[in-house]
Order: structure tokens, then C-alpha cells, then sequence
């Protein structure tokens, strides 16, 4: 109720800091000590699945990240051989 | 040719990311190309300050050690077209940092960029000297306070003989500026706190600019903004003006670009502030 009037008129920079803190920390701490590297591990997994496949290079995957408070997006590039067309999927 | 650029202090808490940022920040608006690296591993905070926490995948350690491509792991900046940044790892420790890797990843780095800003973790351990280990140029960044000052002194004997340049014993050294910060020009003049002069009497280096205490620099911390972007902000105008010096350009050394902007009530605000 409160965040959403103080959503209305523009955040004071304090404001800015304490939700910045607060969407990154939720994601540090939940995290924990196992996660941190399965990015590489996910992503040497991805090109080992599509490379049964497909002839693909070992740079040709592109991983983005967005989190925010209700939505964390991982959104996985894959770039395809000979044929100039980029696959988005968006997990 | 590309540069390689440390910004360390010894002393944690005087400002060295928040100079990064600004310097990286600064250096992109001219149009050059230019990527800030954390080096504080373990302890990862320029993606903070500059605002990009939320996007970063891989790290620099992820680089290091081959988990990652370089162009995965920079994060290109959303408001500057030609900046980028490499976060650090925030769970790794600094023993993950190899010399040999630190200086692959430089190399492939100097291939784009034109300049490559080090921020370098407090302390004088293994983090702060690869940090600074294969840097061209030095900024140290002093608060004018003694213990600031006294442990600039001591970075600046190991920059003078614990850097790659330093080592190749041809008389090449890295060039190290003095980047005065939370400079309060009232407390100085009134001999409450020492003088530009004083520190750089003690340091014996050249002056590279001089920040002014200034509200807008925890304003941008909170924003996730380099400073330097806040072009109105006296802090703001301080970092345009070193980072004008550090690309070798005159530009005269004012104590608070903002001075001549403010009114008779701020002016004595700030004085019994």
C-alpha cells in the first residue's frame, strides 16, 4: 500500500539505495555457497546438449541476467552456424 | 595505444570506486573507449556504484580461469555507449587472481580499449598489487587525513618498485597522480583540516584534481550513477575536470568547481554545516 504511493511521485535517492540493497542482498543470501559457478557449468551443459545436434562454437552462447524484485529473467543467445539467425529463449 | 589505469589508496573508504566510476565514466563521454575492472574480489561493489548489480553474469574470475569469455563477462553500460565494466566475483577469494591471468585478460583487453581503469581493493595484499602490477599510469586516491596520507606514501613505494614497470629496471616507472578527495576547502582555510599543499608537500607527486565533499557523491552511490555523470554537482565537475588532466589536457586546478555557483545562504550553511 505504502510502496505503492511512494511509487507514484519519484523516489528519493535513499529510497533508491535501500531497494537496490534489498533485490541484490535477497539474491546473495538465497544463493548460498553452492550456486555461485553453475552459470559456467549451465552454460558448458547448454553447448553440450545442442552441440549432439549441431556444429556449434564454444563462443557462439550468450547468457543475460536481469533480476528485479518480482521477475528474474535468464535469457540464453545462441548463435547458429551458416544460418544468420539468432535463437532468443527465455527460461 | 591503449592505458592501463590503478586507482588504489592503501587506505579502504576514501574513494577509490567511487573515482573509478567517475574516471571510467568521464573518459567514455570524451569518446574514448573505456572499461572499469573490480579488483576487490570477494567483496564486489563497482557494479553498485555504477549500477549494473542486477545484470552481471560472469566475472572476471570466471575470465580467469576460463569459465568465461571476456565479451560475456563485460557489461556494457546502459547511459554511455563507449563504457563498459568486469565485475569481480563476490564469492571467490583473492587467491583466484593469478598474475598470469590478470595479465591475459589486460592484453586481450588493451586490443579494444583505450583505456583500462583498475579499481583496486583497499590493503596492499595480493588484490591491490595485481591491481596495480601492470598499470601505465597510477591515481591515488588521499583523504586529507593522516592516515590517508600515510599509507598513499606507502602505495606509492610500491608502485615505484613492486609493478611490472618498476621491475624492468630501465629507469620506466608508472606514472602516479594524487587525486585529493572529500576536500573541504572552509575546514582547510580555517586549519581544521590540511591544505592541498600540505599533502602534496608530504607525497611529492603531481596533482591530478581535487574532489569537494559533496552531497552528490552518496546521491549517486545511492542511484547506482557515476558521479561524474551529475555534470551540475560540484563533486561531478571536479571528476570532468581530472579526468580532462588525466587525458593531458590544462585544465586550472579550482579547489570547488561548484564555489562560484553557490548562493550566500549555502555558503554559510556549508560553513556552520
Amino acid at each position: 500500500m505504502f510502496s505503492f504511493l511512494t511509487r507514484q511521485r519519484k523516489p528519493s535517492s535513499a529510497q533508491t539505495a535501500k531497494e537496490r540493497l534489498q533485490i541484490l542482498l535477497a539474491h546473495e543470501r538465497s544463493s548460498g555457497a553452492k550456486s555461485p559457478d553453475f552459470l559456467p557449468l549451465l552454460q558448458r551443459d547448454i553447448l553440450e546438449v545442442v552441440r549432439r545436434h549441431m556444429d556449434i562454437d564454444s563462443d557462439a552462447v550468450d547468457i543475460k541476467l536481469e533480476r528485479s524484485d518480482d521477475l528474474s529473467s535468464l535469457e540464453i543467445n545462441i548463435e547458429l552456424p551458416s544460418v544468420k539467425v539468432e535463437k532468443a529463449r527465455t527460461l | 595505444m591503449s592505458k592501463v589505469i590503478v586507482v588504489t589508496s592503501g587506505k579502504g573508504g576514501v574513494g577509490k570506486t567511487t573515482s573509478s566510476a567517475a574516471i571510467g565514466a568521464g573518459l567514455a563521454m570524451r569518446g574514448h573507449k573505456t572499461v572499469v575492472i573490480d579488483f576487490d574480489v570477494g567483496l564486489r561493489n563497482l557494479d553498485m556504484i555504477m549500477g549494473c548489480e542486477r545484470r552481471v553474469v560472469f566475472d572476471f574470475i570466471n575470465v580467469i580461469q576460463g569459465d568465461a569469455k571476456l565479451k560475456q563477462a563485460l557489461i556494457k553500460d546502459r547511459r554511455l555507449e563507449n563504457l563498459f565494466i568486469l565485475p569481480t566475483s563476490q564469492t571467490r577469494d583473492k587467491d583466484a587472481l593469478t598474475k598470469e591471468g590478470v595479465k591475459a585478460v589486460l592484453d586481450e583487453l588493451r586490443e579494444e580499449f583505450d583505456y583500462i581503469v583498475c579499481d583496486s581493493p583497499a590493503g596492499i595484499e595480493r588484490g591491490a598489487h595485481l591491481a596495480m602490477y601492470y598499470a601505465d599510469e597510477a591515481v591515488v586516491v588521499t583523504n586529507p587525513e593522516v592516515s590517508s596520507v600515510r599509507d598513499s606514501d606507502r602505495v606509492l613505494g610500491l608502485l615505484n618498485s613492486k609493478t611490472a614497470l618498476a621491475e624492468k629496471g630501465d629507469g620506466s616507472a608508472v606514472k602516479a597522480q594524487l587525486l585529493l578527495t572529500r576536500f573541504d576547502q572552509n575546514r582547510s582555510a580555517n586549519g581544521e583540516m590540511m591544505s592541498v599543499d600540505d599533502v602534496l608537500e608530504i607525497l611529492a607527486i603531481p596533482l591530478l584534481g581535487i574532489i569537494p565533499e559533496s552531497t552528490s557523491v552518496l546521491k549517486a552511490s545511492n542511484e547506482g550513477t557515476p558521479v561524474s555523470l551529475d555534470e551540475k554537482s560540484p563533486a561531478g565537475k571536479a571528476y570532468l575536470d581530472a579526468v580532462g588532466r588525466l587525458v593531458g589536457e590544462q585544465i586550472e586546478m579550482r579547489a570547488n568547481p561548484g564555489e562560484q555557483r553557490r548562493g550566500f545562504f549555502q555558503r554559510l550553511l556549508g560553513r556552520t554545516a
